[in-house]
């Protein structure tokens, strides 16, 4: 694999940032409540990701060790800073129902992560690449939130897209079923917990069968010796 | 008297899993039967409901997991989780209330934890908290004792109001539960709760129709037959004594502070005891030997923390009552519990 093949799938699925990492869960699991929710934060995080893996991967050679977590709390705060007013300018609607959780992805261990582990080692370009893969990685697990919760506590799917596309998507909205009763835990905190925890069992469930898959083909090509050498005694 | 020679083992008191859950299921049935007598027959159908899907869940996560499935669909246990819900959900809620809670509780709460013996949680509490954070309106629909409603009900009306959420008359629930006055008749502590924060106070609320001397109509009675099939289980010693005891002694203790300082502060205590689950809950829920504790000590600090629990709930909670959350809360703290009081094996550690 050449090393933007090796991080795509790290940030996409063996390391990702919300299925693995488990790193930014606050805002992941109390805006998830719809797909739109779940979409416009999961954007807003992932250009700070990007954003923020740039900045620290230029400035890197130029901080010294001791004091670059402060430098990089700053630079995120500031890209923070500036998607929050972009955010109040173009989306208000939006910009209001996720509230605090916007300026709070300055504390969303995801991204210092991100600058601490990958971008202040590497240079720009794996960084961007980076940044955008672990953000893609986020943003697609709080849409796939989203949209259980919002089907299972709501019967729709894609209410709200007016908040994040503007007027031309008032009818994006899709109603699966009705009812009078919502199921109202899908949509409240407790749910999202649920509904991690089951992606992550999914999650684990498909790795196991492909490592099964893997082990069974090698099994297959090479007789297997038992062999006890310095190296596999551990 | 004879003196038989026998070889061991000696004692052949049949204990398996299956017939403990077989004994508390039937030390169920005066409680059904005067739910049954107070509330009509919806308590049938949701057991029927409850206890099918039940055995369909934990035999589709059986086979999902390559478990034995004989074994474990034999031990009973997923039919006594669905007979514990069955009860504790309004007798005319709508069907899919008890598929969810029941399916929520032996696939999530009990299989995905590994099973019988494995789960955290009491599957049925689980699956009651969350039917009622989840479907307020119809987990809070109990009807009024049977003496207070104007329309009566033949089965298959329960069963259609049950299916389609009307009666064969079209009745809709709502009119099944207003009294003679119009007024929506609600549980005696849900009454409660709502007059407390509308601003009346104890003695005029316990005026209201449901009770009777200021205990709930019918309830008193359900929560007694649940107190004999109780003791029916303390004494065949499928349970011991220290939950029930200390659970229902501190909840008793506390109200009768409480009415002691304040007289009108509180229901008495033979409300507290007779209403809600907390009979029901004391033999049945709390006694449950997978989520509570396992040491003699242990027992008496968690039935005394969910008694406490259900006091504070009940009298400063949101809810009107406590037993479902009280039970999640303490078996969080069951591991902890039983890890500081494990008896001292004899001639070890200091005296």
């Amino acid at each position: 694999m050449s090393p933007l093949q090796e991080i795509s799938w790290q940030g996409l699925w063996k390391n990702n940032p919300a299925l693995v990492q488990m790193l930014g869960l606050c805002p992941l699991l109390a805006v998830s409540n719809t797909t739109i929710n779940g979409l416009g934060l999961g954007l807003a995080t992932l250009f700070v990701l990007l954003g923020s893996n740039i900045t620290v991967s230029l400035v890197r050679n130029w901080v010294p060790n001791e004091i670059r977590i402060p430098v990089f709390v700053m630079i995120i705060a500031g890209l923070v800073t500036v998607i929050q007013l972009l955010m109040n300018a173009y989306t208000y609607a939006l910009y209001q129902t996720l509230g605090i959780f916007i300026p709070l992805i300055v504390t969303n261990c995801a991204i210092i992560g991100r600058a601490e582990a990958f971008a202040s080692k590497n240079n720009v370009k794996l960084a961007a690449w980076d940044g955008l893969m672990m953000g893609l990685g986020f943003l697609l697990i709080l849409v796939a939130l989203g949209i259980v919760r919002e089907v299972l506590g709501n019967g729709t799917l894609f209410s709200g897209a007016h908040l994040l596309f503007g007027s031309m998507a008032t009818h994006w909205q899709i109603t699966l079923f009705e009812t009078n009763e919502t199921f109202l835990i899908a949509i409240l905190p407790p749910g999202a917990f649920i509904a991690l925890g089951l992606l992550i069992a999914v999650k684990n469930k498909f790795d196991k069968r492909i490592e099964a898959l893997v082990v069974g083909e090698k099994k297959a090509k090479t007789t297997e010796r038992a062999r006890v050498t310095a190296d596999n005694i551990t | 008297m004879s003196f038989k020679l026998a070889s061991s083992p000696h004692t052949r008191k049949n204990n398996k899993t299956a017939f403990v859950m077989l004994t508390v299921m039937s030390a169920c049935i005066p409680g059904i039967l005067t739910q049954a007598y107070f509330f009509g027959f919806g308590v049938f159908i949701q057991l029927a409901i409850c206890m099918s899907v039940a055995l369909f869940t934990e035999y589709a996560c059986l086979k999902w997991r390559n478990k034995p499935i004989k074994r474990s669909l034999t031990d009973n246990s997923a039919l006594l989780t669905g007979l514990l819900l069955a009860v504790s959900i309004p007798p005319l809620a709508p069907w899919w209330i008890g598929a969810i809670g029941t399916l929520f509780a032996i696939a999530l709460v009990k299989q995905a934890y590994g099973g019988l013996g494995q789960n955290i949680f009491n599957p049925a509490m689980a699956a009651y908290v969350l039917l009622l954070v989840s479907f307020p309106l119809s987990m809070t629909s109990w009807l009024p004792a049977s003496s207070l409603m104007v329309i009566d009900l033949n089965f298959y009306d329960t069963l259609s109001t049950i299916l389609t959420g009307y009666t064969s008359q079209g009745y809709s629930l709502e009119q099944l539960r207003s009294g003679i006055d119009g007024l929506t008749m609600a549980t005696p502590l849900d009454a409660i709760k709502t007059n407390l924060l509308a601003g009346y106070t104890y003695n005029e609320t316990l005026s209201l129709p449901i009770f009777d001397n200021g205990i709930g109509k019918g309830w008193f009675y359900v929560s007694l037959a649940y107190l004999v099939g109780g003791l029916y289980l303390l004494k065949k010693r499928i349970i011991k004594w220290q939950i029930p005891v200390s659970f229902i002694g501190t909840l008793g203790f506390l109200t009768l502070v409480t009415q002691a300082v304040n007289a009108d502060g509180t229901g008495s205590m033979l409300l507290h005891l007779t209403s809600g689950a907390t009979c029901f809950a004391a033999f049945f829920i709390l006694t449950d030997p997978v989520s509570a504790a396992t040491t003699n000590k242990g027992r008496l600090i968690y039935g005394a923390l969910i008694g406490f629990l259900v006091f504070i709930i009940r009298q400063f909670g949101g809810y009107p009552d406590a037993v479902a959350f009280a039970v999640l809360l303490a078996n969080m703290t069951v591991p902890l519990i039983d890890y500081y009081t494990q008896p001292k094996v004899f001639g070890h550690g200091d005296k």
